[in-house]
């Protein structure tokens, strides 16, 4: 592998990113799959580096999945997405900020369709107006929130207090990184290194201290392909896809798996627990599964904020041997502690590799 | 005497001099490159009978050697004016030049298959071009892969930059295929043991020879070729690399494992020809070759009068083809120049 070629392509894709004032957009479902990973993304962004930002609850779905599913038109999906652009515009923003990669494929999607077919931003416009009397600008700048903090991997490095290094070997931690489908597949110009070979994970892998590593199936879907998981018969191929990235990066000795998008390490933390429940088969060292994060959870831990702050143990595999790989510092006793300090139970379905 | 200045020293360039300088007139020729002969001199064997590509060259540079024409090397056009009747140029190495007429035959380049992401070419390890792989087979070369073996399973990926929408070159590269079956040919001479897939989309054999020689790659060389594109190739822990195509004649999907990834490269017009289709004021095709005014009857013509277009400047070529474009463009010049 030569990396001088992997910087070529890096060079070749580079985006705008805002710098402050974003409105922000939340996923549909990761406060449900990794709780504290938004909370975390704004405490980041308003308590270590001063930025504006700002969310209205009234935002909705994108309706995105139900419109990758057949079940959202094109035309209501559009108005939808007007409609929060509108919040945005009534609040006085012009640059997006997009939790959810679906939805930032979406945005992206929609957008490039009024730049292509101004005919269609006319009619939304009027279906908007028409359906709630409001009016919208389209966003100036439109990023994910992997990209903003990509942007500021480097200001997050200089406050960090641990390092991703293996406090036993002193080497950098090995971590396979998995970017959302809908990141920048569909547009690679609007993915920080395009659709090959993306930079927004690897950046902040190597700038908090990381090693990357690049296995044959790096690229293939984590499993949560929509018509895959939502249609219940279908569910062998998720878990198939998710196995075949597991055989294919074992080899490589990973200690974590970073992911950008809602679905991808809810499938590749919960199939682990499965496939060991399946097939007795565990992919990490030592008995225990690889542990999987959000960005923002990764971002957290190099802060020092506290694991179960972060909502780590909501993960069904288990995040301490990454934790104790790292050196950080936590109380076990405190995982399934609730926030006034009182015990919320342990799950009778404990993580994998336990 | 009538003079002729001819922008490019590759084997259009060089054969439209001989053939001129034969007709009786003054040619000059200008080549960027410290050496003519062009891409030629990075070919070792050439299709379809192996003939080796020295020869060839060799026989060029005697005809450079033996007839009078004069030849810049290293040297650039850098400013071209059309005044009255005659072209006056100006070159990177100072020289004045007034021609009669003007021959452009800047040929080609090879398509960056680094555009062509999903191959991994430069990242990858062992992934080559077609254009690298020839630099491998000449006498000497080193065809071992990983941990110094030879490799055991070759896959070749034809049209990489041509007929692809992706990297927006639309046409066929014509010597493509050919040049895969011939360089699959030489390394399986090469290497008996390996296996040796050819991934193409459709195999446009159109040349004398060429079938045939399809033909006995697959009876006597059991080449085997794959109806089916490449969507990606990945390097795996020992350096080989995980393909994934589709075969489209069974109707399936397909991976498989390899040690050398060649990819057949194609041809675009390149900087050259865009350089001297701006200096002398003559368009270019959507595809960056660059348009004759006729497609059929005037085929060496230019839209501007006086100047002439040989080879592949104009649209992808073989050798062969590149040499009877060449002597056909000094015909159009010899017999424009007589009745001026």
């Amino acid at each position: 592998m030569k990396r001088e070629g992997k910087i070529q392509v890096w060079q070749d894709y580079q985006k705008e990113i805002a710098d402050d004032h974003y409105f922000y957009v939340r996923s549909c479902i990761r406060q449900n799959f990794f709780p504290g990973s938004e909370q975390t993304f704004l405490k980041i962004l308003r308590t270590e580096l001063g930025k504006d930002i700002y969310e209205n609850p009234h935002h909705t779905t994108c309706s995105g999945i139900g419109y990758h599913s057949d079940v959202v038109p094109f035309d209501t999906i559009q108005t939808i997405v007007a409609r929060q652009f509108a919040l945005m515009t009534e609040a006085g923003y012009k640059n997006l900020a997009v939790s959810c990669i679906t939805s930032f494929g979406i945005y992206n999607e929609i957008i490039e369709t009024w730049k292509e077919f101004p005919v269609e931003l006319e009619k939304v416009r009027n279906f908007l107006k028409k359906a709630t009397g409001r009016e919208f600008e389209v966003p100036q700048n439109v990023a994910h929130a992997s990209d903003v903090v990509y942007k500021f991997r480097n200001d997050i490095a200089a406050r960090k207090k641990y390092s991703l290094i293996n406090q036993h070997t002193g080497e950098p931690l090995k971590i396979v990184e998995h970017i959302g489908c809908h990141y920048s597949k569909m547009f690679p110009s609007k993915g920080v290194g395009g659709a090959e070979f993306p930079h927004v994970l690897v950046g902040m892998i190597e700038s908090w201290g990381g090693e990357v590593i690049d296995y044959p199936e790096r690229r293939h879907c984590c499993g949560f392909g929509f018509r895959q998981y939502l249609v219940m018969s279908n569910r062998g191929y998720s878990i198939s896809n998710s196995r075949k990235k597991f055989e294919s990066m074992e080899p490589y000795k990973p200690d974590a798996i970073l992911c950008n998008c809602p679905g991808c390490p809810m499938f590749l933390d919960r199939w682990q627990y499965v496939i060991e429940e399946m097939e007795g088969k565990i992919y990490g060292q030592n008995g225990q599964g690889i542990p999987v994060l959000t960005y923002e959870e990764l971002a957290g831990l190099v802060l020092g904020y506290d694991p179960w702050d972060l909502g780590l143990q909501m993960h069904q595999t288990n995040v301490e041997p990454l934790l104790e790989k790292i050196g950080i510092r936590y109380n076990p006793d405190l995982k399934y502690a609730g926030k006034d300090g009182e015990m919320i139970g342990k799950p009778i379905m404990v993580g994998c590799g336990c | 005497m009538k003079h002729i200045v001819i922008i490019g020293g590759g084997i259009a360039g060089i054969e439209t001099a001989s053939a001129l300088t034969d007709a009786g007139h003054w040619v000059t020729v200008i080549e960027k490159e410290p050496q003519l002969g062009g891409k030629l001199n990075n070919w070792s064997y050439l299709f379809p009978d192996f003939t080796p590509a020295e020869k060839i060259t060799g026989e060029l540079q005697d005809k450079c050697r033996d007839k009078d024409f004069s030849v810049f090397t290293n040297t650039e056009v850098r400013t071209f004016l059309r005044k009255n009747e005659k072209f006056n140029i100006e070159t990177s190495s100072d020289q004045k030049l007034e021609a009669d007429a003007v021959v452009v035959a800047t040929g080609y380049e090879l398509f960056d298959a680094r555009r062509k992401e999903e191959y991994g070419y430069k990242i990858y390890d062992h992934v080559v071009t077609s254009a690298d792989l020839e630099e491998l087979l000449k006498p000497g070369g080193d065809l071992t892969v990983a941990a110094g073996k030879h490799p055991k399973r070759i896959a070749f990926v034809h049209c990489v930059g041509s007929r692809d929408e992706k990297s927006g070159n639309h046409y066929c590269s014509k010597i493509c295929c050919i040049t895969g079956v011939k360089q699959a040919i030489e390394l399986k001479k090469r290497l008996p043991e390996a296996e040796i897939f050819c991934f193409y989309m459709d195999l446009r054999m159109y040349g004398k020879h060429f079938e045939e020689l399809y033909r006995e790659a697959q009876e006597k060389y059991d080449i085997q070729f794959i109806r089916g594109r490449l969507s990606e190739a990945s390097e795996k822990i020992d350096k080989s690399l995980l393909i994934k195509s589709e075969d489209t004649l069974s109707g399936r999907p397909l991976k498989m494992n390899v040690d050398l990834l060649v990819l057949l490269v194609g041809m675009e017009a390149g900087k050259g020809t865009s350089t001297a289709a701006n200096a002398c004021g003559i368009g270019c095709e959507e595809s960056g070759f660059l348009k004759t005014t006729d497609t059929f009857l005037k085929s060496n013509f230019s839209e501007q009068k006086g100047i002439f277009l040989a080879g592949s400047c104009t649209a992808p070529m073989s050798l062969n083809d590149t040499i009877l474009h060449a002597r056909s463009a000094a015909m159009e010049v010899d017999s424009w120049l007589k009745k001026k």
